[in-house]
C-alpha cells in the first residue's frame, strides 16, 4: 500500500487538497529505549502536480511532524484532474501516489 | 503557468549538486539569527497584517504535534517559510507555489520548546513577516 493519502474537495471554485503521509520524520535526536541515537531518517522534498504540471515543490526536515499531513488550496481544478504526490527521504526512498478529483 | 516557467522563476527544483548542499545547510542546526542571514541575506523584513495564523494554538500541550495554517492576502507569492527560533533546527519547511495555488498551507510541526513561531513570504521580491509566541507545556522530540 502506497504510504501517501490523498483527499480531494471543491470548495467554491477551489479545490482543497489534503494529503497524510506515513513516514517516522526521525530528527536525529531522539533516543531509543537503550539510549542509542535513532538515526535521522526523514522526508526531505515533497512535490504536487496537477495534470502533470508542477504546483507546488515543499523543502523539509526533521521538524516535521512524524506521519505528516499537508493541505493546500488549488484555484480551479476539475472533475477527472489528476493529482499526483511524490516524496523522497534522505535515505532516498521515495514514493508517489496519485488520484484523480471527484 | 507550466512548471517550467515556475522553475526558472523561483528556483524551484535543488537538481544541481551545490543546490543540494544549499538546501543541506539551510536545514542544519544553527541558530535562529545565523539561519536568516544564510536564507535572506541583505533581506529587510516587512512585519504584515496581511498574513495569517490559524489552527496555531497559544499554548501546546504536545509540542511534537502542533498543527499550523497560514494563509494570506498577498499577491504573487513565490515562497512561504516557517521557521521556529528555538529549535535545534530553526528552519522546519519552505513551500514553493505555483500561482494557481491559493497561499493557504496547513501542516503540523514540532516545537522543542516555548518559541516564537515565524512565518517569511516572498513576495514580488520583498520579505514579508508574521510571528506568534506558543507555549509549549511538553517539549516534542528535541525538535
Amino acid at each position: 500500500m502506497s504510504s501517501i493519502k490523498i483527499r480531494t474537495k471543491h470548495l467554491n471554485g477551489q479545490t482543497q487538497i489534503r494529503t497524510l503521509i506515513t513516514h517516522p520524520m526521525e530528527n536525529g535526536r531522539n533516543r531509543d529505549k537503550q539510549n542509542q541515537l535513532i538515526p535521522a531518517h526523514y522526508i526531505q522534498e515533497l512535490w504536487i502536480e496537477h495534470n502533470q504540471s508542477k504546483i507546488i515543490n515543499c523543502n523539509m526536515a526533521g521538524s516535521i511532524s512524524k506521519n505528516p499531513y499537508f493541505d493546500f488550496l488549488l484555484n480551479g481544478g476539475n472533475s477527472g484532474d489528476e493529482i499526483t504526490i511524490s516524496w523522497v527521504d534522505n535515505l532516498g526512498f521515495t514514493d508517489t501516489n496519485k488520484t484523480i478529483i471527484k | 503557468m507550466t512548471a517550467y516557467s515556475l522553475a526558472t522563476t523561483s528556483g524551484l527544483f535543488y537538481s544541481t549538486w551545490a543546490q543540494a548542499q544549499w538546501l543541506k545547510e539551510s536545514f542544519k542546526a544553527v541558530t535562529y539569527d545565523e539561519i536568516l542571514k544564510h536564507l535572506f541575506p541583505d533581506a529587510e523584513f516587512i512585519d504584515s497584517r496581511k498574513i495569517k495564523f490559524s489552527r496555531l494554538p497559544r499554548t501546546a500541550e504536545n509540542g511534537a504535534v502542533v498543527p499550523i495554517k497560514i494563509t494570506s492576502s498577498l499577491k504573487n507569492i513565490e515562497k512561504i517559510s516557517i521557521l521556529v527560533e528555538n529549535n535545534p533546527h530553526p528552519l522546519i519547511a519552505e513551500f514553493f507555489l505555483s500561482p494557481v495555488v491559493e497561499p493557504s498551507v496547513s501542516a503540523r510541526i514540532k516545537m522543542a520548546e516555548s518559541s516564537d513561531v515565524i512565518a517569511i513570504i516572498e513576495a514580488e521580491g520583498k520579505f514579508y513577516r508574521h510571528s506568534k509566541y506558543v507555549k509549549v507545556t511538553v517539549g516534542g522530540c528535541g525538535g
